[in-house]
């Protein structure tokens, strides 16, 4: 009698390697103290040494350039970039709210049943995809130079950041409304069926049924979008807004100098790396639940 | 037992290109229990979807103590106040609490008070002895405590019928006792149920009647101890070989 399992007589090798063990213990805290000071060191240095690394320091990060940029000074041609922050807050604000609205009306309209609401159905699906088929660039564009040019009143006399928070809402409902509707089908066709069986309407079920538990998924995908609004809220300055990228620009081409643009992005990231850790918790404590779940 | 709360005559059901009903035909009397039996794929499911409308039927007629469901008249979210359903998975709303989920039906469909309501479903919940789990979430409850808050979330509702679909079928064996206990004790107190089911035991000691369903229709339909013990088609005789 023999099987391919016999094939052995000697005792099998159960050690790990060595090196697996070594990096297993207390190695492994040494392994990534020295890679990380190689890895991160040795950026810092090409970025130090390189022939032109003195140039970049001074026209980029240049403290005194940067203090200048960020406080700015009218008088002198160039707006403060911290300032023009502002502008970018109000349009994300305001974007924000009305793209989280929106997107759940194209989002609702798209998943309707009801017949009488077929024109808006087929209206809500051609919108998603015009419009995230199109640049947001070219939106921007086109509403803030095509909207003044109607001259229609009130909708034509409006300030270049009020038409780029429009283009960006235009573009960003069609995004949000996809993720609205993602989460509504990705919710179990029992729990349709288990609350129509109680008697309660379609438009109940998605109340009290299917939305809520929709919007709970979405949450993390929701705030990824609200991120990338927030960055995107910098291309309202090609409408010639004043903010914070858009100052920073005057500011270059003013001065000479480029750090007015490492000033603008620290202060992104000062905006979004909250909102970015918060998802990544959300999204962890998600995780966790359908571990637990499971 | 004679008025007739439940009947289906000649049902038919199609999905694209298979008739997964070819003919269905059946009657429910109040305080009767009825059986469905047969392999997975004979119908037993559909047959119950059709009957509180969550399927449009293609043929036949369906009636409720005598009105036609299939009158253009009739709104179907008014007759399945009428009709509990309880599925195998349970399908309770993972975002309510035990309690919120009985609630929901008698509060938004029945527009009932919630306070009167509330009495209600607490006293049913102890009932099946779950009255402290109220407040809980789903997941929080055994497989066996969730089917049984699902069978209580469709009585709230005060239904004429309950339909049951393969209720005990999702459930770890050593849970599916409780469950039928309970239908079981709502058999005795005069529910009226159609309760497709795998549970030949629970068919014969509890059925009034059972029916058969093999390929879309109804092949034999008699007293429960009739068919299970001496059926009379070949077709029943060889599925209870097989479920034995």
């Amino acid at each position: 009698m023999s099987s391919a399992l016999d094939g052995e007589p000697v005792p099998p090798d159960l050690f790990a390697s060595r090196r697996r063990r070594f990096l297993a213990g207390r190695g492994g805290v040494v392994a990534s103290a020295v890679s990380g000071v190689v890895v991160i060191g040795g950026l810092a240095a090409v970025f130090w040494l390189a022939p032109g690394g003195a140039t970049v320091r001074y026209f980029f990060f240049n403290p005194h350039f940067m203090w200048q940029a960020f406080v700015g000074d009218p008088s002198k041609g160039f707006y403060s970039v911290g300032l023009g922050l502002l502008t970018n807050l109000w349009i994300f604000a305001v974007a924000e709210a009305l793209v989280l609205v929106c997107g759940m009306l194209i989002a609702s309209a798209r998943l309707s049943q009801s017949p009488v609401l077929l024109p808006f159905r087929l209206l809500s699906t051609a919108y998603t995809d015009v419009f995230r088929g199109i640049p947001i660039l070219l939106v921007i564009l086109m509403i803030g130079f095509g909207l003044p040019e109607l001259n229609l009143g009130y909708v034509s006399n409006q300030s270049p950041a009020v038409y780029g928070c429009a283009a960006l809402v235009v573009s960003y409902s069609a995004y949000v409304a996809e993720v609205y509707r993602a989460g509504v089908l990705s919710i179990p066709h029992g729990q349709l069926l288990a609350s129509r069986s109680l008697g309660l309407s379609h438009g109940a079920t998605m109340r009290r049924v299917i939305l809520p538990q929709a919007v709970r998924t979405v949450i993390p995908p929701l705030l990824n979008d609200l991120i990338s609004l927030q960055k995107d809220t910098a291309l309202v300055s090609v409408l010639g807004a004043i903010e914070t990228t858009r100052a920073a620009q005057i500011y270059s081409s003013t001065v000479f100098n480029f750090s007015g643009y490492a000033v603008a992005a620290i202060l992104f990231l000062l905006l979004t790396i909250p909102m970015t850790r918060f998802t990544d918790h959300l999204i962890a404590r998600d995780r966790a639940r359908r571990l637990a779940g499971a | 037992m004679s008025e007739v709360v439940l009947e289906l005559r000649d049902v038919r059901k199609r999905f694209k290109d298979h008739e997964v009903l070819t003919g269905v035909s059946l009657a429910l009397s109040r305080h009767e229990v009825v059986c469905l039996i047969g392999s997975s794929g004979s119908g037993k499911s559909t047959l119950l979807r059709c009957a509180n409308l969550l399927e449009r039927i293609d043929g036949g007629d369906i009636e409720l103590f005598g009105q036609s469901l299939l009158d253009p008249r009739v709104d179907p979210d008014r007759v399945r106040r009428h009709i509990g359903m309880v599925f195998q998975s349970f399908n309770l709303f993972p975002h309510l609490s035990v309690i919120d989920n009985i609630l929901l039906g008698p509060v938004h469909a029945l527009k009932r008070p919630r306070a009167e309501v509330r009495a209600e479903a607490l006293e049913l919940l102890g009932r099946i002895g779950l009255a402290t789990r109220a407040d809980d979430y789903p997941d929080r409850l055994s497989g066996g405590q969730q089917q049984r808050v699902a069978i209580v979330r469709s009585l709230a509702m005060r239904p004429s019928l309950l339909l049951l679909d393969e209720v005990t079928s999702a459930l770890d064996p050593t849970l599916v006792g409780e469950v039928l206990d309970l239908l079981t004790d709502l058999a005795r107190q005069g529910t009226t149920m159609l309760v497709a089911t795998h549970e030949m035991g629970f068919a014969r000691n509890v059925a009034h009647r059972v029916a058969f369903l093999e390929g879309g229709r109804v092949i034999e339909e008699g007293p429960a101890q009739e068919v299970l013990d001496h059926p009379r088609e070949a077709a029943t005789r060889a599925f209870l070989e097989r479920v034995r």
